[in-house]
């Protein structure tokens, strides 16, 4: 463990890389471009709904897509989820919380080559499939697992 | 009998066998052969001793295997899905047997009589120097769960534990209860006490915030000529099935992703023998093993299963044997490898297996162990003997929905909290005792010995008491391992159900009812517990609240188990 460098990532994290990330174009968080803010899509009360808001019609599934979660959540309100893809020029990643009121939990648009390589920390009400989707090239690849949530307790 | 020659006398008693006469024998059939049971002949050139599970069981007991051990889908009828004469005929074991009562409940209080107990640290440590001594470089290995489950345990704060196993020789293991003695605890025993002597892997934890490695993930050594690595895997599900902020900056899971790399790793490093130390569960282990491939053996624990032959895998790398090795100190496990170390290139070319049953009476007590456990129970010695009431019925835990030991905690806790419903965690751990027992306070904390022992007064809708038992019985039966926890299903008293292991998460759990009343899922019933995740709990420790219960009833008559109807059970070898 290297406590320096702990505390300088996160204050950097906070601020300055972040900064640093927009400003290079690789990030565009849709709260800061407020004119990108996807109402609908984000508002959509089921995965049909968000997905037709992001504009994804049709999907297919793609291997070259990987979602990373845990099998079972340790922390329903905060679960860790990576989404890496590798199809060529992928240019957005979104990612659907399938049970969530709100399915839509969170909208990448990847600008000037950035690494369609994403995280993010969500809440999941309940047992639920978490679904990426990648837009490529006017096309829209999707991958999914669950994740389950559990009262705890019992174990071994 | 003056008259009676040796041979005479025997073959009188063979006769008088033969009739079923009541025979005061027993004595004789367990003295059984010592040489016979232990004198494995070496093999090869690369060993390894198991044990896992221990549960701070310093002492010889008695541990009733399970009479239900449901396996569902692909697991049906499969190791470790055996239970009674199924296991028995699966493993070629003679029923009857000494191994017949060391692997199955079958008979359990007569033969327990017959065999004497198991277990027990001077015992374990006689049989561990005795098989060092003809396997030289061997590598003991200590699956965790091995510093909790014992009053001694959680008043040392796992300080007894620690230094048993220093003296026993343990080389590596690996963890799971271990941590509810708080992250801290664990950081401070593993940098000072475990420092030089004992290796503590878990490739499966990382840091909460950059995923940095909290623990070594393997480590190597050379044996015989032979580079070997150990992985450690702890349990994944700690932070789940146990309080989370007591381990709150550490993530686990299973990371098989990480666990290929780390095999991939110590390969390139030369190691040609790779096994796992792991806690995942048997289930767990068996999928693991079909997903990643380049490892030898996984040694197995958590899900307490003692599985007389590893179960072989076959994955896209080759073959991976996968083992159980029970629990409460009742079994030692033995791998030898045959290591080519010339021209075929270093690769294992066979191995040989066996899971040891330790009889306590057949092994006996090492000295420096047995002075050193007297020391450690000493100052506590009146507290453990304290004698809270005698049994009339045989009490054990383990089984996949309830035993009679957990019987007797719900009906303690409904009785003193005036609770309409009693739930107890289904743990596996927690020793048996026979019938006319007395039942000492140190054999009440064999059962509750944990760090979160509140116990509870909860008001619950009946939907909600629905919406627990589904959500445990997933963690038990979903199909796929990795969705599993490990544990047993919530022991529940005060009300009837009808569980079906085999339907979908959530509509499993039907036909709630208290006496012949259905219950209704918007009326609120009073619910007692015990050992609760949550941080902001609290309660008195469950041990008082039974211990003044046993105090009052003096005698406790056999408890009537109160156990769910099973749909789609029958013939399901993992039930008896």
């Amino acid at each position: 463990m290297n406590t320096t460098r702990r505390t300088v990532l996160r204050s950097a994290t906070a601020s300055g890389m972040l900064a640093g990330l927009i400003a290079a174009g690789a990030l565009r968080p849709t709260q800061v471009l407020a004119a990108d803010w996807n109402k609908a899509a984000f508002e959509a009360k089921d995965a049909p709904g968000a997905l037709k808001g992001i504009g994804a019609g049709a999907t297919v599934d793609s291997k070259d897509l990987i979602v990373r979660v845990p099998d079972i959540a340790e922390n329903g309100a905060v679960v860790p989820v990576d989404v890496v893809s590798t199809i060529p020029n992928t240019s957005s990643i979104s990612i659907l919380v399938e049970k969530n009121p709100s399915p839509l939990s969170a909208h990448f648009e990847l600008g000037n080559g950035a690494l369609p390589e994403v995280s993010a920390r969500l809440k999941l009400g309940q047992t639920s499939m978490v679904k990426a989707v990648a837009k490529a090239d006017g096309k829209f690849y999707t991958a999914q697992k669950e994740v389950k949530v559990t009262v705890g307790g019992c174990g071994g | 009998m003056s008259a009676m020659n040796r041979r005479e006398f025997l073959q009188m008693l063979a006769a008088a066998s033969v009739a079923g006469a009541a025979l005061e024998s027993r004595p004789l059939l367990a003295a059984g052969n010592a040489d016979a049971l232990y004198d494995l002949p070496k093999f090869g050139n690369v060993h390894f001793m198991h044990f896992t599970d221990c549960h701070a069981q310093l002492l010889p007991i008695w541990f009733r295997e399970p009479s239900a051990n449901v396996g569902i889908g692909s697991a049906r009828g499969k190791a470790p899905h055996l239970v009674g004469e199924h296991l028995l005929k699966a493993f070629n074991i003679k029923p009857g047997t000494r191994e017949a009562h060391a692997f199955t409940f079958l008979d359990f209080a007569q033969a327990a009589k017959t065999y004497g107990k198991v277990g027990g640290f001077a015992h374990l440590a006689t049989l561990v120097k005795r098989l060092r001594a003809g396997r030289p470089g061997a590598l003991l290995l200590d699956g965790g769960d091995t510093w909790q489950g014992s009053a001694t345990a959680l008043w040392s704060k796992g300080q007894d534990m620690v230094d048993a196993c220093k003296l026993l020789g343990v080389d590596m293991m690996t963890a799971h209860w271990e941590f509810t003695l708080g992250d801290k605890r664990v950081q401070e025993i593993v940098d000072n006490d475990l420092k030089g002597r004992i290796e503590f892997l878990a490739q499966n934890i990382k840091t909460t915030d950059f995923s940095d490695p909290v623990f070594p993930p393997y480590a190597m050594r050379e044996m015989n000529g032979v580079q070997v690595a150990v992985i450690g895997q702890a349990f994944p599900y700690t932070p789940i099935a146990n309080p989370r902020y007591m381990m709150a900056d550490w993530t686990f899971g299973i990371q098989d992703e990480n666990m290929q790399k780390m095999v991939d790793e110590v390969r390139a490093k030369g190691a040609r023998v790779v096994v796992v130390l792991s806690h995942n569960g048997m289930d767990v282990d068996l999928k693991m093993a079909s997903r990643v491939t380049g490892i030898d053996a996984i040694l197995g624990g958590h899900t307490h299963d003692g599985i007389p032959q590893p179960v072989i895998v076959k994955n896209a790398g080759g073959r991976t044997l996968v083992t159980n090795a029970g629990s409460n100190g009742k079994f030692l496990a033995v791998l030898d490898f045959d290591v080519d170390v010339g021209s075929r290139g270093g690769k294992v070319q066979d191995f040989r297996y066996k899971l040891l049953p330790v009889f306590s009476n057949l092994l006996p007590a090492d000295a420096a162990m047995a002075a050193y456990i007297d020391k450690v129970r000493a100052p506590h010695q009146a507290k453990l003997e304290e004698r809270l009431a005698v049994t009339e019925g045989l009490l054990y835990r383990r089984g996949n929905f309830n035993g009679s030991w957990d019987q007797l905690i719900l009906d303690a806790i409904m009785e003193v909290k005036g609770a309409d419903i009693g739930f107890s965690p289904g743990f596996r751990w927690g020793t048996t005792l026979l019938p006319g027992s007395a039942i000492t306070f140190e054999h009440l904390m064999d059962q509750t010995a944990i760090t979160y022992p509140y116990s509870t007064l909860t008001e619950m809708k009946g939907a909600r008491v629905k919406e627990i038992l589904e959500d445990i019985a997933d963690n038990l039966y979903n199909p796929d391992p990795y969705y599993q926890q490990g544990g047993d299903m919530v022991r529940v008293g005060g009300m009837g159900y009808t569980c079906d292991p085999d339907a979908a998460a959530g509509r499993r759990i039907s036909d709630m009812r208290i006496g012949d009343k259905s219950m209704s899922a918007d009326r609120i019933y009073k619910v007692a517990g015990w050992a609760p995740v949550d941080p902001s709990a609290s309660g008195e420790p469950v041990w008082d609240v039974v211990g003044r219960w046993l105090k009052d009833k003096q005698t406790v008559s056999t408890r009537k188990v109160n156990v769910p109807k099973l749909i789609g059970m029958k013939g399901n070898p993992g039930i008896a």
